[in-house]
């Protein structure tokens, strides 16, 4: 609540990535909590790869109405359509979120791009700063980066330049989950178990759908699934699970032996750097 | 520092961890890691293969820890880096600060957060330069708790005396620089002597291994005078509320009180935490208060009971810290950064620079370099509410900003400590 106070005191146009997902629908709850009895002081932007899951477009547009916040949509279909991306041989669109962000944050001049990243995820993550400065071009500069300090937090930028800014970087999945059961927060369905129509690719169980999949060779079956991360359909994997409620879901974590992006997301297993280099882009 | 202190999940414990890549820090960092199974298979996995493409016969668990490619080729560590482990009785998050000569300025911002320091020494080498060099950015910070890890015993065939010689010197130095509580352990992090499971080659030593101590130390400490630097003014129909992270103490409803520095007085008359009304918020929640009067409070002001208000002065002596890779000079203009205030400053003399080896000062200067400590005089645009850094670490905190290019220049912890030299 501090770091999203300090964002609406310090920058002109702030907005808040909203996916969708357990962190950023976390962060909505937070958002409201910190400017009550006021509406929230951030417009919401997502980034839609054109392959998400139905679920979680219709749980996105039911919170924007009950949340009463203006939602932009970045759409990377479009920026296909009009050939200024092009779509990947394995037909994911993870890294194709870069330019519709890095535009629409410079359309609308965004100075503060909030965002539900948390430093225990990734290797490269884990120094990253609260307040992420970007340069004009979106890019992100290890070399650039202050240093953060008690709770001061420099949000001093220049023109063009804007600030990412991470207010759950000390969370870890776990007190992510603890704080939806506390606060009994409402997630998409995907999160909790369901009977769902799925293959196997490189370890992981996906979703058939337009991206691409099944491909040769590839035999769909049902199981009881849910989702760790709920992201791109094309690189997001289901993992097997009976847990139906948060309770079940916590418990299933803490006596988990893998982490949650080794297991649901194929992208960052690309290589040893892959986070780092997405990051120096101008990914999230 | 963040959210993490309103989940009330447990017991939080935030540690930084000094001391360079031959005393073993990776290896223990990641041994902590690994014995508290905050390492995942998978993770594991990833190391395994790095350790092999770099043609490593063994799994090097320092590979756990190191975190941008950019280290990874030149084999260093050049940044701070936040991990995150649990264990039954509490949760850490530990700050993973790299020990070399030239990044003092990582150990002060790691410090700066942390309520433990662990310094690592080897077993062979003892009480060297550096171990004085972390001890004294510890103490400069105020970090309550010292924990020194005697690591590699098993290279000095786990001998006591050996060990005993490191505690005590390492004691005496401590004591010195008025840290007040000091704790020694000997360990073998490679091993795994004493660093969560007892050592069986020690058993001349009677005190917990590293992780019973970071479960057991006391996490609060002394009470301390209530401060609120307001963020934020929220505004709604029939509402106006000053938002703002308590920095230290406890603020109840009735309270009577005063804002700094234009020295308004009124009385709480409501406060909320995430949007329900409570008697009484304690550091360090995030809450939202009302005041009887219609008195004018703005982002930058301070909220403080009126028997312990603090000095609102426009000149201030600290210790200050150079973080950037510019130097800062006598007669430049900055903007200095104080809770939630900024304002403009211009730096009046700097006046002593710290030895941190000889503990002795050098003066007089004008210049303070990267890393380096120094006594630091500023005078402010306007009136500023600081409390000596020895009586409030967040109230007595600043930081010097460059305002063309926004950069942060130089942490500063107003007033002189009382072991300054």
């Amino acid at each position: 609540m501090h770091i999203l106070r300090e964002v609406a005191a310090e920058f002109e146009r702030p907005v808040l990535l909203f996916s969708g997902g357990k962190d950023s629908t976390l962060m909505l709850h937070l958002a409201r909590k910190a400017f009550l009895p006021a509406p929230i002081p951030f417009q919401l932007l997502h980034v839609d790869t054109g392959h998400n899951f139905p679920e979680t477009l219709d749980f996105r547009d039911r919170m924007v109405d009950r949340f009463g916040v203006r939602l932009l949509v970045a759409d990377v279909q479009s920026y296909i359509d009009a050939g200024d991306l092009r779509e990947r041989a394995d037909g994911t669109r993870n890294p194709l979120q870069t330019l519709p962000l890095l535009r629409a944050i410079e359309a609308n001049k965004f100075d503060a791009v909030l965002g539900g990243g948390r430093r225990d995820e990734e290797k490269a993550r884990a120094k990253e700063r609260v307040f992420s400065l970007r340069d004009d071009f979106g890019q992100w500069d290890p070399r650039r980066q202050r240093p953060e300090l008690w709770r001061l937090y420099n949000g001093r930028h220049r023109p063009g330049e804007h600030m990412r800014v991470f207010p759950l970087s000390n969370w870890t999945e776990l007190d992510v989950w603890d704080y939806i059961r506390a606060e009994d927060i409402e997630l998409p369905s995907l999160y909790y178990t369901h009977r769902r129509t799925v293959f196997l690719r490189d370890g992981m169980w996906l979703a058939p759908g337009s991206w691409g999949g099944p491909g040769d060779g590839e035999s769909v079956q049902e199981r009881m699934v849910r989702y760790r991360t709920v992201g791109d359909m094309s690189c997001t994997g289901a993992v097997d699970s009976p847990a139906s409620s948060v309770d079940e879901v916590i418990a299933e974590i803490a006596a988990s032996r893998v982490t949650e992006r080794g297991s649901s997301r194929a992208d960052d297993r690309m290589s040893e750097a892959a986070m780092e280099d997405r990051k120096r882009e101008g990914y999230f | 520092m963040t959210t993490t202190d309103e989940i009330a999940v447990g017991d939080l414990l935030r540690l930084a961890t000094a001391g360079s890549v031959d005393d073993g820090k990776s290896t223990l960092v990641g041994r902590l890691l690994h014995d508290t199974s905050a390492v995942m298979p998978d993770q594991l996995e990833a190391v395994r293969l790095a350790s092999r493409n770099r043609g490593l016969a063994e799994t090097d668990l320092a590979l756990l820890t190191d975190g941008l490619r950019a280290e990874r080729e030149q084999g260093i560590t050049i940044d701070v880096a936040y991990r995150y482990f649990a264990t039954a009785k509490r949760r850490f998050i530990l700050a993973d600060t790299p020990g070399h000569v030239q990044y003092t300025r990582n150990m002060v911002t790691g410090a700066s957060t942390a309520e433990l320091a662990v310094i690592l020494v080897d077993a062979r080498h003892g009480f060297v330069e550096q171990t004085g060099r972390h001890t004294v950015v510890s103490a400069l910070l105020r970090v309550p708790h010292l924990a020194l890890a005697v690591n590699k015993m098993d290279l000095v065939g786990y001998a006591e005396e050996a060990f005993a010689e490191i505690a005590e010197e390492f004691a005496e130095y401590a004591r010195k620089l008025g840290v007040p509580d000091v704790v020694a352990i000997p360990m073998s992090a490679l091993c795994g002597d004493n660093v969560v499971e007892p050592s069986v080659n020690m058993t001349w030593y009677a005190g917990p291994t590293l992780l019973e101590h970071l479960e057991t130390v006391a996490t609060v400490g002394e009470p301390e005078a209530t401060r609120l630097p307001v963020q934020y003014v929220i505004r709604a129909t029939d509402f106006r509320g000053y938002a703002g992270q308590l920095a230290s103490g406890l603020l109840r409803v009735g309270d009577p009180v005063v804002v700094s520095p234009a020295g308004h007085r009124t009385r709480i008359t409501g406060i909320e935490v995430g949007g329900v009304p409570v008697d009484e918020a304690f550091a360090p929640q995030s809450v939202v208060v009302r005041v009887a009067d219609a008195v004018d409070v703005a982002r930058g002001d301070l909220i403080t009971p009126v028997s312990t208000m603090p000095t609102a002065t426009d000149r201030l002596m600290m210790v200050g810290c150079q973080l950037a890779s510019r130097p800062l000079r006598t007669g430049d203009r900055v903007l200095l950064r104080h809770t939630t205030r900024t304002v403009r400053a211009f730096v009046e003399a700097i006046d002593e620079r710290l030895d941190v080896h000889s503990l002795s000062t050098d003066s007089p200067m004008d210049t303070l370099y990267t890393n380096e400590i120094g006594l630091v005089s500023i005078r402010c645009s306007e009136p500023v509410a600081v409390d000596p850094y020895e009586f409030n670490r967040h109230c007595g905190a600043v930081l010097l900003i460059d305002e063309a290019s926004g950069d942060t220049l130089t942490a500063g912890m107003v007033g002189v400590p009382p072991w300054w030299p």
